[in-house]
């Protein structure tokens, strides 16, 4: 069965005074029907960007979407008019963004804010589109939903909102939902409910999920697949349990020493990524991790790795030395032992 | 929110008193009086008991608070007296003058309004494109232009237009018809004003209109009204205008407020009789009661203009509705 959604060599750069940044630098991955799909790196690695370029939401100008294809159940959506793609974007692939606080409009009810995507893609009149909007609020878990649709965004906290934001996601029974850090702005224990809920109606509905974070808590508690991001590139993927146990790239094995973690003598001192990431505008023909690398070789500064199939079946690594890596970090195993799976 | 409407309304009641004591006081600290012009105007020396004689007609003579307090009851009861330059009800003079202003301010701020919320949007959504930078340079060009010049040559321009094609010279009506007596004689006089003070109002309006509009479309709530594949017609009718409006608003109501007293230069221009000019001259006349009616007025326009700027900002913002 082909996959969902197959993007391959996917570029977005940004036009910049300072020059052209390319955020999203030739990223191929799929997800399948149902499946989780979470994309990991720090702030400015091409995460948001890529996640956004599926729906062709990069502001141009500057932002622009310069080569790759994204195949959604068959077509190409770089290839669809702006027409053809406003009908996918809210009907075929729903969004849920990072900040519920702004995401939102203040004027608007949150009842029209759910049945006006009805009205556009379904085509149902006011009272339908109403009556499924009360159905929806129901379904994330919100008391009360006839009269939460007639209030206003700023009535509701932060942890609703993002709950009313899924509810619009989902209003159109789309086969794709992209959470962009859906719960970077939300207190712990909301996090945990947004995530959970999530989890719940993606897997209840049939509905594939990529969730954009750089918690690895998340990552691995939810996620079938991870795609791991720097600088604009995937430099691994694989299933998420692999991903934890045996990774096979340095800046993964340097994202998961710098989880602070409960369960080890506070004596322990977190191990941070060391270094900057990289100037975007910047890069050169070496792999661009290379300057935080504790692992790097003079073939790193020469061409830039592939990503590539490990020994491990099903993880790629986009790494010389991934191969190795396992012999050489011979103590991450044992380190990373009590990490959740 | 009823609260809230009450509690702005009872706000207008000192805001009302302050300015009648400082209008009060402000005209009796210039020196000379309404007699003194009265008698002096003829250039020649005049008679001090001539003088005594018109404050005791005038009632100038009384104790200074005893004139506040006279001034104050008569505005409790809606009286203010007779004009001390004609003699006539102060009422009499204002009604006479107030229509002109008035239906220009209004067209002026109706025109403005129109040609600058699209124009402003527009120029917004097509950000550096010839059409932003005609509506900018527009702009630039509605604040920079004083209105007396832009009168004066818009009347110009009408004079020989009309000369050349019609052969005989066309100025616009000087004497005020009221708009439902004769609408086609009363719009030749009004709209030349109008729209002389209306492109100021305009240039302004669009600025605020344009920069707004630019704010608002970069908001998170835009990004998701576009992630659910609204058609762009409604993401910028029903989520960006009504977001970008509500400087706006403010913007208009002030401005309208500001028309309905200071028009003095565009009615000196364009030869009206309107309450600009009729304030000039009470002023010039050291005319107590009527410029203190005029400044309430003025003031009592202001404080309305706020006040329904004030509800539209409620109703246009849930966020203060329900606070």
């Amino acid at each position: 069965m082909p996959a969902l959604l197959e993007i391959q060599n996917l570029h977005t750069e940004f036009r910049t005074g300072a020059g052209t940044i390319h955020a999203v630098d030739g990223i191929t991955y799929s997800v399948n029907a149902g499946e989780t799909v979470a994309i990991v790196g720090e702030s400015g690695s091409g995460k948001s960007v890529g996640a956004l370029s599926i729906l062709r939401l990069i502001p141009d100008p500057p932002g622009r979407i310069t080569q790759g294809t994204v195949l959604f159940g068959g077509r190409d959506l770089m290839t669809l008019t702006e027409e053809q793609m406003r009908q996918v974007r809210g009907s075929e692939i729903g969004m849920v963004f990072q900040e519920p606080m702004t995401s939102l409009n203040p004027v608007l009810t949150i009842g029209r804010q759910i049945t006006e995507t009805l009205e556009q893609h379904r085509g149902v009149d006011r009272a339908t589109a109403q009556k499924r909007a009360v159905e929806l609020v129901g379904l994330v878990g919100i008391a009360d939903p006839i009269r939460r649709l007639k209030q206003y965004p700023h009535q509701l906290s932060g942890g609703m909102r993002q709950r009313i934001m899924i509810a619009i996601a989902l209003a159109c029974d789309p086969k794709l939902i992209i959470a962009d850090e859906p719960t970077t702005a939300l207190d712990v224990t909301i996090q945990a409910q947004i995530l959970e809920l999530m989890k719940d109606l993606t897997h209840r509905l049939g509905i594939a999920l990529i969730i954009i974070t750089h918690n690895l808590g998340v990552v691995a508690r939810y996620a079938n697949r991870v795609n791991v991001m720097y600088a604009g590139r995937i430099v691994e993927s694989g299933p998420a349990r692999a991903i934890y146990h045996t990774p096979r790239h340095p800046y993964t094995i340097a994202l998961l020493r710098s989880v602070p973690r409960l369960d080890r003598p506070r004596q322990a001192r977190l191990d941070p990524v060391e270094g900057q990431p990289p100037d975007l505008t910047r890069l050169d023909a070496g792999c661009s991790f290379r300057p935080r690398c504790r692992f790097a070789i003079a073939a790193c500064a020469a061409s830039r790795p592939r990503l590539e199939a490990t020994s491990n079946p099903g993880q790629s690594a986009a790494c010389f030395r991934a191969d190795e890596l396992a012999s050489l970090t011979g103590t991450n195993e044992a380190a990373l032992a009590g990490a959740p799976a | 929110m009823y609260l809230y409407i009450i509690k702005r309304v009872l706000l207008v009641i000192p805001t009302l008193i302050g300015a009648a004591a400082l209008v009060f006081l402000l005209m009796r600290l210039i020196p000379g009086d309404v007699c003194v012009i009265r008698l002096g105007s003829s250039g020649g020396t005049f008679d001090p008991k001539a003088v005594a004689l018109c404050h005791q007609e005038l009632g100038m003579n009384r104790p200074i608070w005893v004139q506040f307090f006279d001034f104050m009851w008569g505005i409790v009861r809606f009286d203010f007296g007779t004009s001390m330059w004609s003699g006539k009800p102060v009422t009499t003079e204002i009604w006479a003058r107030l229509p002109v202003s008035l239906e220009i301010a209004l067209l002026g701020s109706v025109l403005a309004t129109v040609i600058a919320i699209p124009l402003g949007t527009l120029s917004a959504l097509r950000q550096n494109s010839w059409l932003d930078v005609f509506v900018r340079v527009f702009a630039i060009g509605g604040i920079a232009t004083p209105s007396f010049w832009l009168g004066i040559i818009s009347l110009l321009i009408v004079l020989d237009l009309t000369s050349f094609f019609l052969g005989a010279a066309w100025m616009p009506p000087i004497d005020y018809v009221p708009f439902f007596e004769d609408p086609i004689r009363n719009l030749s006089m009004v709209l030349l004003p109008a729209i002389t003070i209306g492109y100021r109002y305009s240039a302004i309006t669009m600025r605020m209109t344009r920069s707004t509009m630019l704010e608002v479309m970069r908001e998170d709530y835009i990004r998701t009204a576009r992630a659910k594949g609204l058609i762009h017609k409604l993401i910028i009718n029903r989520h960006a205008l009504k977001n970008a409006m509500l400087p706006v608003v403010t913007l208009i109501g002030i401005e309208f407020a500001f028309l309905i007293g200071g028009l003095v230069v565009t009615e000196q221009v364009f030869n009206l009789n309107g309450v600009g000019r009729l304030f000039v001259q009470a002023v010039q006349n050291q005319d107590y009661t009527l410029t203190q009616a005029l400044v309430m007025m003025t003031v009592v326009v202001f404080v309305f203009c706020n006040l329904v700027v004030d509800l539209l900002y409620a109703w246009l913002d849930p966020r203060i509705r329900y606070s």
